[in-house]
């Protein structure tokens, strides 16, 4: 009985270890088999996770609603010149904004935007913190400001174009110029690059709509008043809203003092691929973004850019307000 | 099915299968795939009808000379998989190739069947055995050569891009590829509709490259990000290839062309095929609304086509072609121009656009055109159109895409004056090995030919990467 159990136990003994070598080929099988149905079930928004994200450094705010973000961009942060801008998408589903360069750290390997909170990807930017990231930066773009020695060169920033209008300033300076900074804002609180602006300006001026601080009045008024004074002054540059920019070319066109304003039309791939940034100069169609951004203020049809950023008002606001919807669901929660 | 017990008589008597796709009515209201592809009986009746001619005259007219008698008789066989691969050794994209490709003026125009019946529906089958392989999950990486210890820098992630990219890694060679825009693709992603081509697809393939150990930079624009004067000199690479693409679109330079309701056709592409605009609030980006509205495209290629159908997908109520000359003389596939009749397009032909027109806050709402009827051949051979006198009348629109081509994109010339280009601003090459007048530097695709297509592209990118590599190994030698 023994002898003949023997080679049954051991056939048992194979069966049972045939039998998990099986189970196990199956498992791993079905493992391999899963994982590649994973794999091949990609949705287009989780391959994008792989791509690169652009880390946040330091974030403050300036002023309300008005901040300074920092982002690791190596790449740009050595090659752009005053002038230039970006492309930002926040998150996978966000569009591309243009956005200035306000200033870069090649030591850092890092460059500066500051960022008023208007539509949803500005708000949404505006919530980012040192030590979160953003999906896509790419740049520099656009042409950069020309410099040169004009003699006198006055800055004009209106709110937060006071953010391009320093960079330029920065370099007006550096390229010999005597240089005026006129830094207009609503009020007091909503000045912003105050100290930065007087250390690279000759002469520095704040205006306020409110009169809450410095000249009570536009920039436009601080400009003319300049005029006045009889001082000669070689070349106006202009950021800021466009009806701002518009009211700044009509004071110094009877001047004939060479005046450029940096636009900001909507953009979308902001390379010269789409040409939704056409502008119209001496009635000719530019590209914002491969032409410009910057253009002679007497020749640019400023009814036309107000009128094409408004195509898609109703969709800007509906996303406004479903962003802030949602914001204000997840601080109540 | 035996394919040895098949006479040619009985494999002519075979009538072409048809491409299943999606009815008119439902697919012109969604953006998925018009072409559902063939079953695989569809697709082995259809590889019989190839009688295996001695000389095949469809291979000549492949740009990339795919070997389509053998991999179609595979099919025939029941060998999908192994008809994927003999494609493979060719073309690194057939999924793409078989759905956009114009087989009808290339291969499948020189298919002898064409002299008494329709051709051998090459670029179904193509499609077929890619499709085929993907979905099962088959997909085999190539065999990757010992490394050369040469970097080569690839500026443009479109079809000549990749198809170089991929012959080079294959060859040893350290491969980045640097991107523009924040996805990968090129015209692939930004121009072709979904509808035409899932982005799915294009991301498989490049999820492939990445295995093959290609790296991939977006957001890297050649000329503003980096310069190719950099990538040589700074950067180590030892050769650069340019396939940029076709860069800045062309308007028509009529009065009006700023008005609102006025774009690219890329512009227009752009925002609804990589910005997913059709899904917009999910995607922050919006598109014109064009529930009920009327849209004209003014072009008559497959761009045109595409964005009219687009379009058509996002609500508008009339969807037009308005086109100078007439049918036969536009330049897009007769599929897509059947697919777009199908869909409800109306072709407005012998129409010349002379004005858009708007209202007081600059929104279009017209195009005035003017009749043309045909004359006289032009250079070209083509009848030229001619205004029909007093015919002017306005076209009521509310929203309008320019669609008749591209220029270059300036910022290589500008940034790399050494290069070369011709009086278009396209890239001058040496049509041989894809040299341009810098040496190490290489181009092919749009920005040498002027706006082509993606099999052309890919066929420049080929051979652009066989004389890089023999260019790069000799230099080692010596």
């Amino acid at each position: 009985m023994d002898e003949n159990q023997q080679p049954r136990k051991q056939l048992r003994e194979k069966t049972l270890f045939a039998t998990r070598f099986l189970y196990w080929l199956f498992i791993v099988y079905n493992v391999k088999f899963l994982s590649r149905q994973k794999m091949s079930g990609k949705s287009p928004s989780s391959y994008e996770i792989e791509e690169p994200m652009y880390k946040i450094v330091s974030a403050q705010f300036l002023a309300e609603n008005i901040k300074k973000i920092e982002i690791e961009a190596p790449r740009i942060a050595k090659k752009r010149k005053a002038g230039q801008f970006v492309m930002i998408r926040v998150g996978q589903t966000g569009e591309r904004i243009p956005l200035t360069i306000a200033g870069s750290d090649t030591e850092k390997g890092t460059i500066s935007i500051i960022v008023q909170g208007m539509g949803k990807s500005t708000r949404e930017l505006n919530r980012k913190e040192a030590g979160d990231a953003i999906n896509d930066i790419v740049g520099p773009l656009g042409a950069p400001s020309h410099i040169e020695n004009f003699g006198t060169a006055i800055s004009i920033g209106g709110g937060v174009g006071a953010a391009i209008a320093y960079p330029t300033a920065v370099a007006l300076k550096e390229a010999g110029n005597y240089v005026i900074t006129i830094n207009g804002a609503r009020s007091k609180e909503l000045v912003i690059l105050e100290e930065e602006m007087k250390a690279v300006s000759d002469e520095a001026y704040i205006t306020t709509d409110d009169g809450s601080y410095g000249f009570h009045g536009f920039v436009t008024q601080k400009l003319q008043q300049l005029i006045d004074s009889g001082k000669q002054i070689d070349y106006v540059l202009a950021i800021g809203p466009i009806p701002m920019m518009k009211a700044i070319a009509e004071v110094t066109r009877p001047y004939n003092i060479p005046t450029v304003v940096s636009l900001n039309p909507i953009m979308v791939d902001g390379t010269g691929m789409c040409g939704g940034c056409r502008v119209t100069v001496n009635n000719e169609i530019k590209f914002a973004c491969v032409d410009g951004p910057e253009f002679d203020a007497h020749q640019v049809d400023f009814k036309n850019l107000i009128d094409r950023n408004k195509i898609y008002l109703p969709e800007e606001k509906q996303s406004a307000e479903a962003f802030v919807h949602k914001c204000n669901l997840q601080k109540q929660l | 099915m035996e394919q040895q017990s098949i006479t040619t008589k009985e494999r002519l008597a075979i009538p072409r299968q048809i491409m299943p796709a999606q009815e008119p009515e439902g697919r012109n209201k969604n953006f998925k795939e018009v072409n559902l592809g063939y079953t695989p009986e569809l697709a082995q009746q259809e590889a019989l009808r190839c009688i295996q001619c001695k000389d095949p005259a469809c291979i000549k007219g492949c740009p990339v000379n795919i070997k389509i008698d053998q991999f179609i008789k595979m099919i025939a066989d029941g060998n999908f998989l192994g008809a994927a691969k003999k494609i493979k050794e060719d073309n690194v994209l057939p999924a793409v190739c078989g759905r956009v490709c114009p087989q009808e003026d290339q291969c499948e125009k020189l298919c002898i069947l064409t002299k008494k019946r329709e051709s051998v529906a090459i670029g179904n089958l193509e499609r077929f055995a890619a499709d085929y392989e993907r979905e099962t999950g088959n997909i085999e990486l190539p065999v990757v050569q010992a490394s050369t210890g040469k970097k080569v820098a690839i500026i443009g992630s479109g079809p000549a891009g990749l198809s170089c990219a991929n012959d080079l890694a294959q060859l040893g060679h350290a491969v980045t590829v640097f991107e523009a825009l924040h996805e990968l693709g090129g015209v692939l992603m930004y121009g072709i509709p979904e509808f035409r081509l899932p982005k799915a697809i294009v991301q498989t393939e490049i999820d492939g490259m990445k295995k093959l150990g290609i790296i991939f930079v977006p957001n890297a624009v050649a000329g503003r990000s980096i310069t190719v004067d950099e990538l040589l000199q700074e950067e180590g690479f030892d050769a650069v290839f340019i396939g940029v693409g076709a860069g800045l679109p062309w308007f028509m330079g009529i009065p009006g062309e700023n008005l609102v309701g006025v774009y690219s056709a890329n512009e227009f592409l752009t925002r609804v095929n990589l910005m997913k605009s059709y899904d917009f609030p999910e995607n922050d980006t919006p598109i014109f609304n064009c529930q009920g509205k009327n849209v004209a495209v003014f072009g008559g290629g497959n761009t045109a086509m595409d964005a009219v159908r687009t379009a058509k997908r996002l609500g508008a109520e009339h969807a037009y072609i308005v086109y100078r000359r007439s049918e036969a003389e536009m330049p897009a596939r007769k599929e897509e121009v059947h697919h777009a009749r199908e869909e409800g397009i109306e072709f407005l032909m012998l129409m010349n656009p002379l004005e858009f027109v708007g209202n007081d806050q600059q929104w279009l709402t017209g195009a005035k055109c003017l009749k043309m009827e045909l004359g006289e051949p032009d250079d070209s051979g083509r009848r030229r159109p001619v205004p029909i006198k007093d015919s002017e009348f306005i076209l009521p629109i509310d929203m309008a895409v320019i669609s008749i081509g591209n220029g270059s994109n300036p910022l290589i010339k500008q940034t790399t004056p050494d290069i070369d280009v011709s009086k278009r601003d396209t890239i001058v090459v040496d049509m041989n090995t894809m040299a341009t007048s810098k040496e190490n530097v290489y181009a092919g695709g749009d920005i040498v030919t002027g706006g082509a297509t993606v099999i052309l592209a890919m066929g420049a990118g080929r051979t652009a990467a066989a004389a890089i590599h023999e260019k790069l190994m000799n230099t080692t030698a010596n």
